[in-house]
């Protein structure tokens, strides 16, 4: 599959989402300049963290009209996977390819920790490799993390099973005292209604090989990318 | 024509910033200060000179990006 990894000024994730994918994953990682217009030959995308923009105004605020975000809003809306992780989750809500906003963390404290969240839909393109209610453990990095939604919103996105990663304890409790910044019910990760766009704020490219003590990440993008390879026809398989 | 543009959180979304300058406020001894929010001051300049055209613009720029509707509200002055 060739993922291409969208570059915005600031973004600092890149390199290590298309390690994984092309080092890791033995795929192919396109890195893809947010000036560009089309996304023509790419399988999916990866929106990754950073501080696109300086995180000025908000974060993802100024993103959202790089030229390259008119092609993925497009690109979503074929049904094709898009994933943003952490700015790139921002950037999607920014953008309203998922519904809500992030809030700085309650503790008003950048966080770099590991944490665990539990999967809470296993059934996606971006989570078929994890058990149902598995709990992972992934980093997250982030001052603004803390996500909000209307109330009708978010009985929405939980009647949909749109809330696909919850913070939770080491045994999966989702508790107050495992949500670290705040969200409202402790939401880490969610998609849209079509189910073709995640974005979740721990950094899954950050923990995906042994080498580095932990691959719970893995399984997030090697899902993806099963994903990808499940709704490409047969024939184009490479 | 100056906009002065001020983008606050809603009433009724916790404001950490807000509450963390409240707690500060409170230990030098401004003990009265409640109700701390703290938000974003834009201003600029616009070549209009009528202002309900200028009002309008002022206002798309708001909904479109220097407020969040989601999670902020937003003011301006005009003059």
């Amino acid at each position: 599959m060739n993922i291409g990894v969208v570059v915005f000024p600031g973004s600092n994730c890149d390199h290590d989402c298309i390690h994984v994918l092309s080092s890791v994953l033995g795929q192919k990682a396109t890195q893809v300049w947010h000036k560009e217009t089309s996304l023509a030959g790419l399988d999916g995308i990866i929106l990754p963290g950073g501080f696109s923009y300086g995180d000025y105004l908000r974060t993802g605020a100024i993103a959202r009209f790089s030229p390259v975000m008119k092609a993925v809003k497009q690109f979503a809306a074929e049904g094709r996977l898009v994933l943003g992780i952490c700015n790139g989750f921002q950037i999607l809500l920014e953008a309203g390819l998922l519904p809500g906003a992030m809030l700085r963390n309650q503790s008003l404290h950048f966080i770099c920790r590991d944490t665990y969240v539990r999967v809470e839909n296993a059934a996606t393109p971006f989570t078929s490799g994890c058990k149902p209610g598995q709990v992972l453990k992934i980093p997250i990095a982030h001052a603004d993390g803390n996500y909000y939604t209307d109330p009708v919103t978010l009985a929405g996105l939980q009647a949909n099973a749109q809330v696909i990663f919850r913070y939770c304890d080491q045994d999966g409790n989702v508790t107050p005292e495992a949500n670290p910044n705040g969200s409202l019910d402790n939401i880490a990760g969610i998609r849209n209604a079509a189910g073709n766009v995640l974005g979740m704020m721990p950094h899954p490219e950050r923990c995906a090989e042994s080498v580095l003590g932990n691959e719970d990440g893995r399984l997030i993008l090697a899902s993806m990318v099963e994903g990808l390879k499940k709704a490409k026809p047969a024939e184009a398989v490479v | 024509m100056k906009a002065k543009i001020h983008v606050t959180l809603k009433q009724g979304i916790l404001d950490p910033q807000g509450k963390a300058i409240e707690h500060a406020l409170d230990s030098l001894g401004f003990k009265h200060a409640a109700n701390v929010r703290v938000g974003k001051y834009v201003e600029l300049d616009l070549p209009e000179q009528d202002k309900v055209k200028a009002e309008a613009e002022v206002k798309q720029m708001c909904e479109k990006l220097l407020a969040n509707t989601i999670i902020e509200e937003y003011r301006y002055e005009l003059g």
